[in-house]
């Protein structure tokens, strides 16, 4: 879970991390209020785009009348598809170099990795591998002070900068341990005065991690569909075709998507219905795709866990209490096979067993409705 | 032949008295797996499914001589029941739950690393030899038979629907692999692979991989040295970047973790890629030769 700037910027500075000073801002009136504050700040659009400034999502206020104007624009605007609700006001800053740090888990290494550069500023996809430090932490050692110079080192830096660098080091891995972060970055790392000073930040949380981190604010980018099917306690992704589709498992689900664009059609979205839902879960999630007016349904079940006949049984469900008023392809195999196709049948709906036939036919049903 | 786990494996449960323990303790015995005992604190002396329950894997270990593990703890005590296993002496772990905290994967992986310990997981549905009747998982029994295809997969489901299509053609399998769907796992594809090396009953691989990580592109050069032929399916051709495709593991990430990109780096070493699912049989049997 993606936090926004204003909230990694809380989780550096609660860990001694210097950050410019700043205060929320939604409301034209808080925009003069922060300038009169703080004096002349950058306005940063909260939202979780990267490309923030480029698209327009930064701006900058001298006199308080500014602050008002620039957040009054700024506040409503739509910014690569996501509303801006909140700014975040800041002190400018008169930077004088920019140096990047973040610290990641790496999925190959199974293990926390350090990433430095001189070339901050920029997205580190876009910097040259032979201008990044890389370092790998062992997590049964941890990160010792001597680990944040050894970095700082490795980048050439000198003085009180090689201090403070080193020191952060330090703490932004335990920030990154003790928050149960996948990614915390600072970037770009600022040099004003002669001293560092975090410009911006990136904190992303492990979603898994979350129960023992019971203060976090909750931060859902997804649309309002999304979140009403993530409350719901299952895996949901909104895509922009009209083939609406529901599997049982990641993979499956992902290869249904894949089937559907094999045959010329194009997926609604994402539904992981889980390894072994039951009939009410089951029901839900069709309820939800019932809702998104797709052109068609294509559910599609490798029954191991879950039961086919459960399956039917949230089908025929669904069907009786509020319609299914689109084509419905179903395609199931496995557990309780028989009993689920039979049952299905029985009200008309004819069960397909190869994955394949179904995909086909769900687009051949969807193309035909148009 | 099988790889990681054959019928001499002594299996414990820990977690035995949950549902999902209970259940695949069943199906798993039902198979032919040889569970040995299970675990759960302050239930020890009860017995589920004929098998004896011990409050630690301490007690389980010298009763029952125990060198296998398959975890059904809630993910939050996952990394205690991981730990308790490996210093127990366990040389096989696999994990079955999802939502382990990713700094708790990371632990457990360091430690069996240290320790040599063969860790499958999490978010695994687990491993299967049919050839040796034998299991630790959650995978339904029916769809397997044994043969000699090597399946390593990143999914569950689809590989149940890959092992059933397998199945159907006649092209039994030796061994099949979950690696789990999390970002960090026990496994990667060549720690499967190499093992699958050094099987004789496999004479043919097929992997099951997804968008997310670059562990296909690191198994990629690996296939050379594998000697025997691979055919890869990937899932995730209709996914967007920057979303989670359900598996945590499952996100392309600033550029990284396209399908594109694996695909191109296993054709590049000898893989056969194939497009969709049901695509893997035909092109398994190609591969083999002919009796």
């Amino acid at each position: 879970m993606k936090q926004y700037e204003y909230l990694a910027k809380g989780a550096l500075k609660a860990y001694g991390i210097p950050i410019p000073a700043g205060q929320l801002v939604s409301t034209p009136e808080e925009g003069a209020q922060a300038v009169a504050s703080l004096g002349p700040v950058a306005l940063k659009a909260q939202v979780l785009v990267g490309g923030r400034g480029k698209a327009g999502g930064i701006r900058f206020a001298q006199t308080q009348q500014e602050g008002y104007d620039v957040a009054k624009a700024m506040i409503g605007m739509d910014l690569k598809g996501y509303r801006v609700d909140r700014l975040y006001a800041e002190t400018k800053l008169a930077i004088e170099r920019e140096l990047y740090i973040s610290v990641t888990t790496d999925r190959n290494a199974k293990r926390p990795l350090v990433m430095a550069s001189l070339a901050g500023g920029v997205e580190i996809e876009d910097v040259a591998d032979d201008q990044i430090v890389k370092a790998y932490v062992d997590p049964e050692v941890g990160v010792l002070p001597y680990f944040g110079r050894e970095v700082a080192s490795a980048l050439g830096l000198e003085g009180t900068i090689f201090k403070e660098f080193a020191d952060l080091v330090v703490k932004l891995y335990r920030i990154y341990r003790e928050k149960d972060a996948e990614l915390v970055e600072i970037n770009p790392l600022a040099v004003v005065d002669g001293h560092l000073v975090a410009a911006d930040a990136r904190l992303n949380l492990d979603d898994s991690a979350l129960y023992r981190h019971p203060d976090t604010t909750i931060v859902d980018e997804g649309s309002a569909l999304e979140r009403k099917v993530h409350e719901i306690g299952l895996a949901y992704v909104e895509l922009d075709g009209d083939i609406a589709v529901m599997a049982n498992g990641a993979g499956m689900a992902m290869a249904t998507l894949d089937a559907i664009q094999y045959f010329g059609g194009r997926p609604a979205n994402f539904l992981d219905a889980g390894g072994g839902a039951s009939v009410g879960p089951t029901a839900e999630a069709l309820d939800v795709l019932v809702s998104m007016k797709p052109k068609a349904i294509l559910v599609n079940i490798f029954g191991g866990i879950t039961r086919c006949d459960d399956v039917a049984a949230a089908i025929l469900q669904v069907k009786k209490t509020s319609g299914i008023p689109v084509p419905l392809v179903v395609r199931l195999v496995g557990t309780n096979e028989q009993e689920g196709v039979a049952l299905l049948k029985a009200a008309g709906i004819e069960a397909y067993s190869e994955m394949a036939e179904a995909a086909e036919q769900a687009v051949r049903l969807a193309k035909e409705a148009l | 032949m099988s790889i990681l786990l054959n019928r001499d494996s002594r299996i414990i449960v820990q977690g035995i008295t949950g549902n999902q323990g209970r259940f695949h303790t069943r199906q798993m015995l039902a198979y032919g797996s040889q569970v040995v005992g299970g675990i759960s604190p302050t239930k020890g002396g009860q017995q589920i499914e004929g098998v004896p329950v011990f409050d630690t894997v301490h007690e389980a270990v010298t009763a029952t001589g125990a060198d296998a593990s398959i975890v059904f703890v809630p993910a939050p005590f996952a990394k205690d029941a991981a730990f308790e296993a490996m210093e127990n002496g366990i040389r096989l772990v696999v994990m079955i739950p999802e939502h382990i905290p990713v700094q708790d994967s990371i632990d457990i992986v360091a430690r069996a690393k240290a320790l040599g310990v063969t860790v499958i997981g999490p978010n695994t549905f687990g491993i299967i030899s049919p050839g040796e009747q034998t299991k630790m998982g959650i995978m339904p029994n029916h769809i397997y038979r044994s043969g000699p295809v090597g399946v390593v997969a990143r999914s569950g489901t689809l590989s149940y629907e890959i092992a059933f299509s397998l199945t159907n053609a006649n092209l039994g399998q030796s061994t099949v692999v979950g690696m789990g769907g999390d970002p960090v796992v026990g496994q990667t594809f060549i720690t499967v692979l190499e093992h699958f090396r050094n099987d004789p009953a496999t004479t043919c691989v097929v992997m099951v991989g997804e968008i997310g990580g670059s562990a296909e592109e690191e198994a990629a050069e690996y296939l050379e040295t594998l000697g025997k032929p691979v055919v890869a399916y990937l899932a995730g051709r209709a996914a967007p970047a920057g979303k989670r495709m359900g598996h945590a593991g499952a996100i392309i990430e600033r550029g990284k973790g396209t399908l594109e990109s694996k695909e191109k780096a296993l054709r590049a070493h000898g893989a056969e890629v194939v497009t969709m699912p049901w695509q893997v049989a035909e092109a398994v049997r190609g591969m083999l030769p002919s009796k």
